[in-house]
Parts: structure tokens; C-alpha cells; sequence
């Protein structure tokens, strides 16, 4: 039996980990929190919003026995947030919430901790493939980076402080899937890829599909360490344009990047730091390390990117087939206690479950 | 939960895990481009090394046909032509011809235009890990310059004296990896474009490495990069040097690592000078 808390639950990525979760007879409880509704619809997870900070996460997992955390909150996108939210998420959140997980009385066994590729950053003496042990070259560049490498510190001297919980980092690649809303997949929807003159950077990709299934496999499993998730395969970015069958647009200058990157924004294409530096440099990840502990990954980098073009082409029937889910606290509240409604649990009793 | 899985031995298990290659493919994760490759060798290559050049290659059967191996050669030349001749030798006079991976400087990631070209036609950046991944788990052969760019930034009046050969790092890698060490030793790639000035504002205002005053460059404009002189090239093989003989991780003791770099630098050496003694025409060897 697994009492599970879920952080950032109204990501896409958060909502599909507890959808998977809630079908895994093995799991007890699940509760989801984050600042937002969530955007999926949930069965047996129950939301409970918090602010940014997550002050009060530490009443929420003694008051529920929680024994994993699933921290899947963090910000990986400088699109999503402003500089300042994503440092409150990101460096005060991730304190809060190892806080609330720590200490002698503390009922967690186990940390699962999403983090990102952006941890190793895009420098020009980079080597072509990032193993979980390597360190960035240099300092981070960007606000959002060294916010994320901050939060794994943390993440680090928790795991050294707590040798009784099992803390697993995932770090990803960047995520690509028509559900997902990211800035690379928005730099792929447009009608030419913008790249930067005379550099044709590696990219690699994890299917949203992917990013929850290793979220699943490293709650279900114990994987101790960090381990890297990526799609196998790196692509380089005139590969992806050629499976998206778009052209190529070498609208940024190698020199002045960053000015002609705000030209942009005024147009409506959003470059951000993070992104510049992978258009450049690109990075590639070794993800052997988690296939060896046991994880499957549906996709590859080139398969990803052909879903996600296939995706793409059908994205508008699909938007307007199902009415989108929306978060109704009272709807939820009933569908979940009112003595009226009939459980799943209790239309076909299952033995297993108990 | 199931119990907690046995974490692999490093190495072997880990060399099982490498992605498998998709055939559609045309371009490999280390961003080689067959296609880009095959159009300059057609275009270029060939020409230099059959007619331009007229190479002569000795102890081919020196490289393996399998496993990684690393391959260390002396280098020169303005923009050199050294590493793309010994790329095509193993290409036209090997028995079993495999791709070479070439060591290039971090630079050429950086700078615009060579950053796509570079990697397109097997250019690897010189990063140890690197080295090792391509030599040990993906058991490719690999060619390092240790000298560097004081190889080929050494002026004409230097030519075939041999630089220091870097700290080491390429025993290193190759203890690493288990992989025999390959010395090469060519001649004519220091006629083919010698450097006989270095000009250091422009260096600096065009961010390259270096810019030399070659016969053709600068005053040929940038098409005179490429005006190499038609000297004879011999590219000599010379008996590798395995490298797993030396106990359990013979890589910590640095005095080891030195001495090997050392020998294989005065075996290069001893071998140019060998091969100049019995040179009597730059132009037709």
C-alpha cells in the first residue's frame, strides 16, 4: 500500500502520473496539490490547493500518512512563468517541500524529484553526451538555470541528510507532445523553424507519453540516484524540420542573437535564454543508465517528432471534439463523497484492492 | 513495490543500452551527415587524394578492422588536410574500410558555419568524454592530433618538428577504453599549405583561431583557404600499441601516462625523419 502525494498535479505531466496512478490497485491514496486547478480530470485524487510556496505541505503529508512524494512542480519553461514565480516554484517550493519531508518522524520513504536537462546547461565545450555525473562546465547563465541547479542542490543535501528515503531525480530532455505547451513545441509549430545562422544544434526529445511513464516506473520501482530521460537518438534540427516538413528559417544572426531574439518576441515568437543556447549549442543526454535500471521508453527523439507532426496535422479536430475539462470544487466534492454516487469500487468489487 | 533492482557493473551493461540505429536515418547522433559526407568526398576528396596529393599509404593493415581504436598523428597545415587523407586511405586501402571519427577543437562548435559543417563530415569535439564513449562503448576508431593547434599554427620554419603532445589526455583515453593507440606519421600535409606569418589583429577581429599568411590566404580572399600546394603526401601506419597491459587502471599513475605519450611522440618523430630522409622531391616524393 502506497500513499502518494503528487505536487504540481495541474501540469499535463502531473495530471496523467495520478491518472496512471489511480488505476495501480497497489496505491492507497493519492493527493494532488498545486497553486492551480488541475486541467485533467481526476478520479480518486484529491486536489488540494496550495500557494506557490508550499508553506503548509508538511501538515498535509503527517496529516496523511504520505510515504511518496512525486515533486513533478518544477519550472523547466521560463514561457510558463515569469522569472520571479518560477524562482518562488523552483527555489522556495523545493525547500518547502523537501522541509516537509524530512526529519525523524517524517513518514516518507521515498522522493521522486522532476528536474531537467537544463540542470547541464549549453555551453560550447559541452560533451556530446551528458552522463548523471557530469557537472556543467561553467556557471549557469540563465536565471531559470541556476534556479534548477540550485533546487537539485537541495535536492542532494536532502538525500545526504535523510538516508532513509529513496530520492530519485529524473532529468529531462526537452518535452515534446501536441498536449504539451512548451517553447520548443511552440518554435516547431510554426510555419518555418527559426534557427540560428550557420549552426545546425543536436536536439533531443522525451514524448509527453514517456515523461509520464518514467515518473511511474521511478514511483513504482526504486531507483536511487539521478538518472537522465531522453528519447534515444539526437536529431539535428534540420533533421526534425525535414520529419516536420517545414523549412528551415535562419532568421537569428550568430552575432546579436539576443537582439534579433527580441525583434522576435515583438513578432510574436517568444526565444527564450534557455532556448537560444540550445539553438546554438544544442545537448545531447546519455540515457543509458535509466534503460539499464529498468525503463522503457516508448519513443525515440525521431519517433517523438513524428508523432508530435502527425499531431499536429489533426490537433484542430481533436480541439474541438471533447468539451475541455474544467475544475469544478463542488462537482468534485460530490462525485467523490456523496453517499448518492455509486464507486467504481463498489459496482464490481474487486479482492485485489483491498 | 517490487524489490530494488541490482544496479549494473558500469561498462558492459551499460554498452547494451546504446541505441539501436533507426535505418531511416541519415544523419547520426553524433550529427555525421552521410549524405554532406559523401557529396565532399565525391566532390573533393577524392580529387585531392587520387590526383592533388597522388597519396601513398604504408601499413594499412596496421588498423583494426574491429573494436575501437585510437589513431594519433602529427598535424599541419593552415586548415588541415591531414585528418580528411588519413580518413580516405582507411576508406580506399582498407580491407575492412570503417568511418573516422576526428577530434576537432571546441572552437569549431562555436563558430558559425563550421559548427554545421564540422560535425557533418565526422568532426567529433575533443572532449575525453567523448573519446571514450566513441572508443569504448561504440568501439569506433578515432584520430587525435595531440599536438593541437601548435601543430598547425607552427610556422613553415618549424616544419616537421613535432610539439609537445598536449598533457597526455589521448593515453589516457585510451587506457580508458582499453583501446590500442595507433600512431600515424604523415608528410606533405606541412608543404601543402605552409604558414609563414601570423597576423593577430585580424585574428582577433574575426574570432577564429588563427590567421595565417599562407601563398594563397588572405589575398585570395576566402577561397584561398583552400589553396593547397599539390605536395606528395605519405601516410605510414605504424604498429599499435595495446594498451592493456599495464594492470587494472594503469591511468592513475601519471608518470606512466607521460612516458608512453612520449614515446609515441619520439616514434612519430623518429619515423618522419626517416621518411624525409628518403623524400628527394617535395612535389613527387
Amino acid at each position: 500500500m502506497t500513499r502518494i502525494l503528487v505536487t504540481g498535479v495541474s501540469s499535463h505531466w502531473g495530471g496523467r502520473l495520478a491518472q496512471a496512478l489511480e488505476q495501480d490497485p497497489a496505491v492507497e491514496t493519492i493527493i494532488g496539490v498545486s497553486p492551480r486547478d488541475p486541467t485533467l480530470e481526476l478520479e480518486r485524487t484529491e486536489f488540494v490547493r496550495v500557494g506557490t510556496q508550499h508553506a503548509l505541505l508538511r501538515r498535509i503529508v503527517q496529516a496523511a500518512e504520505i510515504d511518496t512524494v512525486v515533486d513533478s512542480r518544477l519550472v523547466v519553461d521560463s514561457l510558463s512563468s515569469s522569472p520571479r514565480e518560477a524562482h518562488e516554484t523552483n527555489v522556495i517550493g523545493t525547500m518547502n517541500i523537501l522541509a516537509a519531508c524530512g526529519g525523524p518522524d517524517s513518514p516518507v520513504r521515498k522522493v521522486v524529484f522532476k528536474s531537467s536537462a537544463h540542470y547541464y546547461g549549453c555551453e560550447r565545450d559541452d560533451p556530446a553526451f551528458f552522463t548523471e555525473t557530469m557537472r556543467r562546465p561553467h556557471p549557469p547563465r540563465t536565471r531559470l538555470e541556476s534556479d534548477i541547479v540550485e533546487a537539485e542542490d537541495a535536492v542532494r543535501g536532502f538525500a545526504e541528510r535523510n538516508p532513509q528515503v529513496t530520492v530519485t531525480v529524473l532529468r529531462f530532455a526537452n518535452g515534446l507532445g501536441a498536449d504539451l505547451d512548451t517553447s520548443h513545441g511552440r518554435l516547431l509549430r510554426l510555419p518555418a523553424v527559426p534557427c540560428i545562422l550557420g549552426f545546425d544544434p543536436r536536439y533531443q526529445f522525451v514524448h509527453s507519453d514517456d515523461i509520464v511513464g518514467a515518473l511511474e516506473h521511478a514511483v513504482t520501482h526504486e531507483l536511487p540516484g539521478t538518472y537522465n530521460v531522453a528519447g534515444d537518438g539526437v536529431l539535428v534540427l534540420s533533421e526534425i524540420a525535414s520529419l516536420l516538413a517545414r523549412p528551415l528559417a535562419p532568421v537569428l544572426p550568430p552575432w546579436g542573437t539576443g537582439l534579433a531574439a527580441a525583434g522576435l518576441r515583438v513578432a510574436g515568437v517568444r526565444i527564450t535564454g534557455e532556448m537560444a543556447r540550445q539553438l546554438r549549442y544544442g545537448r545531447g543526454l546519455d540515457n543509458r543508465r535509466l534503460k539499464a535500471a529498468g525503463c522503457r521508453l516508448r519513443y525515440t527523439t525521431r519517433e517523438a517528432v513524428q508523432r508530435y507532426t502527425e499531431d499536429l496535422r489533426v490537433h484542430r479536430l481533436r480541439q474541438g471534439a471533447g468539451a475541455p475539462y474544467r475544475y469544478e470544487r463542488e462537482v468534485e466534492e460530490f462525485l467523490r463523497y456523496s453517499p448518492n454516487v455509486r464507486r467504481r469500487a463498489e459496482r464490481e468489487p474487486d479482492p485485489s484492492a483491498r | 513495490m517490487s524489490p530494488r533492482p541490482a544496479l549494473p557493473a558500469p561498462s558492459d551493461a551499460l554498452r547494451a543500452q546504446l541505441p539501436a540505429i533507426e535505418p531511416d536515418r541519415q544523419v547520426t547522433d553524433w550529427g555525421r551527415s552521410e549524405r554532406v559526407e559523401g557529396l565532399i568526398d565525391r566532390t573533393l576528396y577524392d580529387w585531392l587524394y587520387h590526383y592533388w596529393f597522388r597519396c601513398e599509404v604504408e601499413g594499412i593493415e596496421h588498423v583494426p578492422s574491429t573494436g575501437g581504436a585510437l589513431l594519433v598523428s602529427n598535424h599541419a597545415g593552415a586548415l588541415p588536410p591531414d585528418g580528411a587523407m588519413i580518413a580516405k586511405a582507411i576508406k580506399e586501402e582498407h580491407p575492412r574500410p570503417r568511418p573516422l571519427h576526428l577530434t576537432v577543437e571546441h572552437f569549431f562548435k562555436g563558430y558559425p558555419g563550421f559548427s554545421m559543417l564540422v560535425a557533418k563530415i565526422g568532426g567529433v569535439p575533443a572532449h575525453p568524454a567523448n573519446v571514450h564513449r566513441l572508443l569504448a562503448d561504440e568501439e569506433q576508431l578515432v584520430l587525435v592530433f595531440p599536438e593541437g593547434r601548435k601543430g598547425t599554427e607552427k610556422l613553415y620554419k618549424d616544419r616537421y618538428r613535432l610539439r609537445r603532445f598536449g598533457r597526455g589526455g589521448f593515453v589516457e583515453a585510451a587506457m580508458r577504453a582499453r583501446a590500442p593507440i595507433v600512431p600515424v606519421a604523415v608528410v606533405g600535409a606541412e608543404e601543402a599549405m605552409p604558414i609563414f606569418a601570423h597576423l593577430t589583429l585580424l585574428q582577433r577581429v574575426t574570432g577564429l583561431l588563427y590567421f595565417p599568411v599562407t601563398p594563397t590566404f588572405p589575398h585570395l580572399g576566402p577561397v584561398g583557404f583552400l589553396g593547397y600546394l599539390p605536395a606528395k603526401f605519405r601516410i605510414r601506419f605504424l604498429e599499435p600499441i595495446p594498451t592493456d597491459g599495464w594492470g587494472e587502471e594503469p591511468w592513475q599513475d601519471r608518470g606512466l601516462v607521460q612516458t608512453v605519450a612520449d614515446e609515441i611522440r619520439a616514434r612519430v618523430q623518429e619515423e618522419l625523419i626517416d621518411m624525409l630522409a628518403a623524400r628527394r622531391s617535395v612535389w613527387f616524393g
